[in-house]
């Protein structure tokens, strides 16, 4: 872990937000007035495409890159750098190397997260594949590398398991978090595969599973049992890191070393199973997920079809329901790992996504909720880009 | 030799339906097609050279899966998307 230092301040912005939605069937883009009163949905982009990620850069606020493949085509990645208007193609999408004669070697069969990189370091980008892939671009995701060592190193093939053994959609590579106070310092995710860090920009990994407890009777010394479902590291204390998990909710304080199962403080009916974890972007305390049904075989909804959204504003000590606007029942729908975010406003916008096709919103940080588009196909990731 | 394109591939080839080809194997005509319509041949195949899961290649009527079978100038192949389900 390097040691600490001064984040910096994050902006507090003060326009209007664009949502970049990717579905099952395609991308939208939902605009927002100044107000974030009125919203404006766009024409279905790359319609019938599978686009499980569609990420905003940052820095430059034009550039937006897709990950994509069709239901028969393989994974690619789109670019485009003038704000969804037009759109090329990565001229060496991310792929494994051609393995030796007689070798069986991987095939990536979906992109599935897409990380832009460093502030100081312009045109670079990480991204996540399905199975597990950590690849990187250093031309604004024109041309594409398997980046680090992990994607051919034994032990992490080991962890990284087969694609039987990871989730019903296959295992993935996400959560690519980059410190704020140093390009070289990195985290990334696997479900299943565990968490893991680098401080010399990739050259080594350290896996930090400690205190993340696994599905009952297997052993959670070893990392491949671990299945972080969505890592987050706040903004403003980047040595405190956030996660939901397939097995609850946790909170790191690097310091301490080991995660804290902060989900131990929900309501016992409702649990600490879900796939999204947003932050607050200037309050290192504060932290919303979105729980859903995680008992017997998985239904994947909300718990009794009652959606709501729950807050701490205490690093999870005590957590606050947030289903003011919500159906009050029989909304048999969730929200993914990528479909749940928040903008820089205050006070702090918050904007999902539901597998049923609708996108809702607060203005408020989750203390009411609007829908503001209905009939979309399922959601796959939801982006909030300040405009 | 004509090779003809599915639907979901004709953004790569301005929207012909059916262009026209050189090689001696299945796999030089396909690096000419990416050679002409960059980005074709990597939907279609994988990074391995095997074919992908939902697409079918066929030179006359017969189903290939060996990117290595030899063809003759008056082949004509088909590239399919495979009636896979839903």
């Amino acid at each position: 872990m390097p040691k600490s230092r001064k984040a910096p301040s994050p902006q507090l912005a003060t326009g209007s937000v664009a949502l970049l939605i990717g579905t099952r069937k395609g991308a939208f883009i939902l605009r927002s007035d100044r107000s974030h009163r009125t919203w404006k949905l766009s024409a279905p982009m790359f319609l019938g495409h599978t686009v499980h990620h569609l990420m905003p850069d940052p820095r430059d606020r034009r550039t937006m890159l897709m990950a994509t493949r069709t239901g028969h085509l393989g994974p690619t990645v789109f670019r485009s750098t003038d704000f969804g208007k037009t759109w090329k193609e990565a001229k060496t999408p991310p792929a494994f190397p051609k393995a030796p004669e007689g070798q069986n070697g991987r095939v990536v069969d979906h992109v599935f997260w897409l990380t832009p990189g460093h502030p100081s370091e312009s045109g670079l980008w990480y991204a996540g594949t399905s199975p597990q892939g950590l690849f990187r671009s250093n031309d604004g995701g024109i041309t594409w590398e398997p980046f680090s060592y992990i994607n051919d190193d034994p032990q992490y093939r080991k962890w990284m398991g087969t694609v039987q053994d990871g989730t019903p959609d296959g295992p993935k590579l996400h959560s690519i978090l980059i410190d704020p106070r140093d390009p070289a310092h990195l985290y990334f995710a696997m479900s299943g595969g565990g968490v893991h860090e680098s401080v010399d920009g990739g050259r080594t990994w350290t896996s930090i599973v400690r205190g993340l407890e696994v599905v009952e009777g297997f052993d959670a010394a070893t990392v491949t049992f671990h299945d972080p479902h969505c890592v987050r590291l706040c903004p403003t204390d980047p040595d405190r890191l956030f996660q939901q998990n397939h097995c609850g909710i946790y909170r790191m304080d690097r310091s301490e070393g080991r995660w804290l199962r902060i989900g131990k403080n929900m309501p016992k009916k409702v649990g600490d199973i879900g796939f999204a974890m947003v932050l607050h972007p200037r309050d290192s305390d504060t932290a919303w997920v979105f729980p859903m049904d995680g008992s017997t075989v998985w239904p994947r909804v909300s718990p009794g079809g009652k959606p709501a959204a729950y807050v701490t504003r205490d690093g999870g000590k005590t957590w606050t329901r947030q289903d003011k606007g919500f159906p009050r029942a029989n909304a048999w729908w969730t929200v993914k790992r990528q479909a749940m975010t928040a903008d820089a406003h205050e006070p702090v916008g918050l904007y999902l996504g539901t597998t049923s096709g609708e996108v809702w919103a607060s203005r408020t940080g989750g203390t009411s909720w609007t829908c503001l588009a209905r009939h979309l196909p399922e959601i796959y990731s939801v982006e909030a880009a300040e405009l | 030799m004509t090779v003809y394109i599915p639907s979901a591939l004709r953004s790569y080839t301005k929207q012909k339906s059916e262009v026209a080809a050189e090689g001696q194997t299945l796999a030089e005509v396909l690096s000419a097609l990416d050679h002409r319509y960059p980005g074709l041949r990597f939907r279609i195949i994988t990074e391995q050279g095997t074919i992908r899961q939902h697409i079918r290649i066929f030179v006359k009527e017969d189903q290939v899966r060996d990117l290595s079978v030899a063809l003759q100038p008056e082949d004509q192949i088909h590239i399919i998307c495979a009636l896979s389900g839903g």
